[in-house]
């Protein structure tokens, strides 16, 4: 028979390769094939997927989480930990044959282990006997893997479409272009179906701007959908993608679908755990437990949660109207503190809007209040993204792969005033990444305003700073704010990972 | 690259404990530099073996740590007439390999070791340094089998 397997230990240097000898000669013995990845500090070649695919049964010895273990789903498979595989490698490997032999014997139990398979070719990044805490940081990180691609997607496209929109339309051509729309059947100037041009540069910015922002809106339910996966496996999927899709209605933005996910999550393993009756069983995956968690998980949200966050908006736009008169500088601190605290959120919006609906005010000065209090707002809207990508850029090491990645694409998002680059950082990691991207929002904002830079636009960021008035002020203000949150961040990092390696 | 130097070897080590007999094996990395911090690769090792002794059927006893404390990566090889407890279910260990590794190691100076770790799987190797007669025999097996292998 054909055997893959694989081993990892704490330290990676002794007990996942003896465990691999120990498995492969154990299979040579008793004349099998075997293959293990060794998950250990030296690297790890991963077994190329036909070899997997051809095997009979899997080895999993290991005392860390198997990374990737959905390439082996489907497959019959001993899961120890390694220090079985070194003591009785043998044993294993009978167990192994006998698995894969009463595997092909079943063909049934085999069907239904590959649809049952926990990962079912989708991965997560969870450990059941890990703590609580380590639970849900895993929860979220697993959530946030399968956002981030829909973060560089669609930001990448928008930035894209901005900039195509500066060469065609001119300085303010990113404000026009949000004019364009997939369809507009009353406005057909400017409906991509039936206007579409594709000699057309200002087209082709449209198009890249609004399947980008297509793409945005999957952010929050795809966070939300993939958290409940993670613990819910299957059954999470619906009511995750149908609350965090509520939580994106209602402007809760991305700490709403960290709420949804959880809850979504936790419904559904609830439900998917009942004992029924046997003629129900069938129907259970299909109709009850989705139906069932989706209801509950957006009921709760629309009722429980809405009504709150409502409250919450409005009463932060009576605060910031109130405050109009007040300290410029003290406003721009206020309102940068919004706009770094959920990125898009309701708080966020609260501030943004506060800032779009002054600019409708009909002939202001070019150095107008509203002007500044744009100017301040989208500064500090693009310290978290451009923070992240730069303490990505200095210590790699304190970042999950998927965050370097997504660090890179913040870079052009930040820049383009795209916060939402920085959701998939503070999702993960919010107790740490919330607190630097509000300092160092708000110190950008208070800058801003006291070096009275201006901006007509609504958004853009670089693309627009041909309209900016003062933009020296505007830059100095914007990278005091990015140095100092990207200073926070690797420092609060780093000082909680020592921590944990002190406490190990 | 060496591995073990003969220093490295002490054939007869008998402590009542496998800290104190950690303890004097790691001394021999002092010596030679290659270790630079005694009390923080000892503490680094006895981490690893509060998480879990690292005491193996058959005798052997593998403490071993990826520390700050540790510039080259190397083995201490210690044999012991009357066994040392490693907490492993089978009784005493009489072959206790320790195994030192810098924090931060390259994949090159990792995979030496994880070779190490493989031989210590095969029972020739095993036998042939319980029969070594000297430390400049366990050092030249050591060479031959693992490090030019």
């Amino acid at each position: 028979m054909k055997f893959v397997g694989v081993t990892s230990c704490p330290t990676g240097i002794a007990h996942t390769y003896m465990a691999a000898e120990s498995l492969e000669q154990a299979a040579k013995d008793a004349g099998h094939e075997m293959i293990v990845e060794t998950q250990g500090s030296a690297g790890s070649d991963p077994i190329p997927q036909s070899v997997i695919d051809a095997a009979d049964a899997v080895v999993f010895a290991h005392d860390l989480p198997v990374k990737d273990a959905a390439r082996f789903a489907g497959k019959p498979t001993i899961d120890v930990g390694v220090k079985r595989a070194i003591s009785d490698g043998p044993g294993l490997i009978a167990q192994a044959a006998a698995a894969a032999a009463d595997f092909k014997a079943n063909p049934a139990k085999a069907a239904a282990a590959a649809a049952a398979a926990p990962t079912g070719g989708l991965a997560t990044k969870v450990d059941s006997s890990a703590s609580l805490g380590t639970q849900i940081r895993q929860w979220l990180m697993t959530g946030v893997s399968y956002m981030i691609p829909f973060v560089a997607a669609g930001g990448i496209l928008i930035a894209l479409g901005f900039m195509l929109a500066t060469f065609a339309l001119g300085k303010d051509g990113p404000v026009l272009i949000t004019a364009y729309d997939i369809n507009l059947p009353k406005d057909v100037a400017h409906s991509i179906m039936d206007s579409f041009n594709p000699l057309s540069l200002t087209w082709w910015a449209a198009l890249l701007f609004r399947v980008g922002v297509a793409a945005f809106g999957f952010l929050v339910p795809a966070l939300s959908g993939f958290i409940a996966y993670a613990i819910a496996d299957r059954p999470g999927l619906v009511p995750g993608f149908v609350g965090g899709a509520i939580a994106s209605t209602t402007g809760a933005g991305f700490l709403g679908g960290l709420v949804t996910g959880i809850l979504a999550g936790l419904v559904a393993r609830w439900i998917s755990r009942w004992k029924v009756a046997k003629g129900v069983r069938g129907i259970m995956p299909v109709v009850v437990t989705p139906l069932l968690s989706t209801l509950i998980v957006g009921g709760l949200f629309i009722v429980v949660l809405g009504r709150p966050i409502k409250a919450l908006m409005d009463a932060l736009t009576n605060g910031l109207n109130g405050l109009g008169g007040g300290s410029l500088v003290i406003l721009g601190l206020i309102l940068g503190a919004m706009m770094g605290f959920d990125l898009g959120g309701p708080v966020n919006k609260v501030a943004y809007t506060f800032a779009t609906t002054g600019l409708a005010t009909v002939g202001l000065a070019t150095d107008a209040v509203q002007y500044k209090i744009m100017a301040a707002v989208m500064a500090a809207g693009m310290v978290a993204p451009l923070a992240l990508a730069l303490a990505t850029q200095l210590r790699p090491k304190l970042f999950t792969e998927p965050e370097q990645e997504n660090g890179k694409a913040a870079w052009l998002l930040g820049a383009s005033f795209i916060s939402e680059g920085a959701i998939p950082f503070a999702a993960s990691d919010p107790a740490r990444i919330i607190p630097a991207s509000l300092v160092g929002s708000s110190i950008t904002g208070a800058l801003c305003m006291a070096f009275g830079a201006t901006s007509p636009a609504p958004h853009g960021g670089i693309w627009v700073s041909l309209l900016f008035g003062n933009i020296f002020g505007f830059l100095i203000a914007l990278i005091v704010g990015v140095v100092v949150m990207a200073a926070i961040v690797v420092a609060l990092k780093s000082r909680d990972r020592s921590l944990a390696a002190a406490n190990a | 690259m060496s591995l073990i130097s003969e220093s490295q070897v002490i054939l007869d080590l008998d402590y009542p404990d496998r800290h104190q007999a950690t303890r004097a094996l790691a001394e021999t990395l002092v010596a030679d530099g290659r270790c630079t911090d005694l009390d923080l690769f000892l503490s680094d090792v006895r981490k690893r073996e509060e998480q879990m002794a690292t005491g193996l059927p058959g005798g052997i006893g593998i403490p071993h740590a990826r520390s700050g404390g540790i510039t080259t990566p190397s083995l201490v090889f210690g044999r012991s007439r009357n066994g040392i407890d490693w907490g492993a279910e089978d009784g005493p260990a009489t072959l206790i390999f320790l195994i030192a590794a810098p924090d931060g190691g390259g994949d090159a100076h990792l995979a030496i070791l994880a070779k190490l770790a493989r031989k210590l799987m095969r029972k020739d190797f095993r036998q042939s340094l319980s029969d070594a007669a000297t430390a400049a025999e366990v050092v030249e097996i050591v060479e031959r089998e693992v490090v030019n292998a």
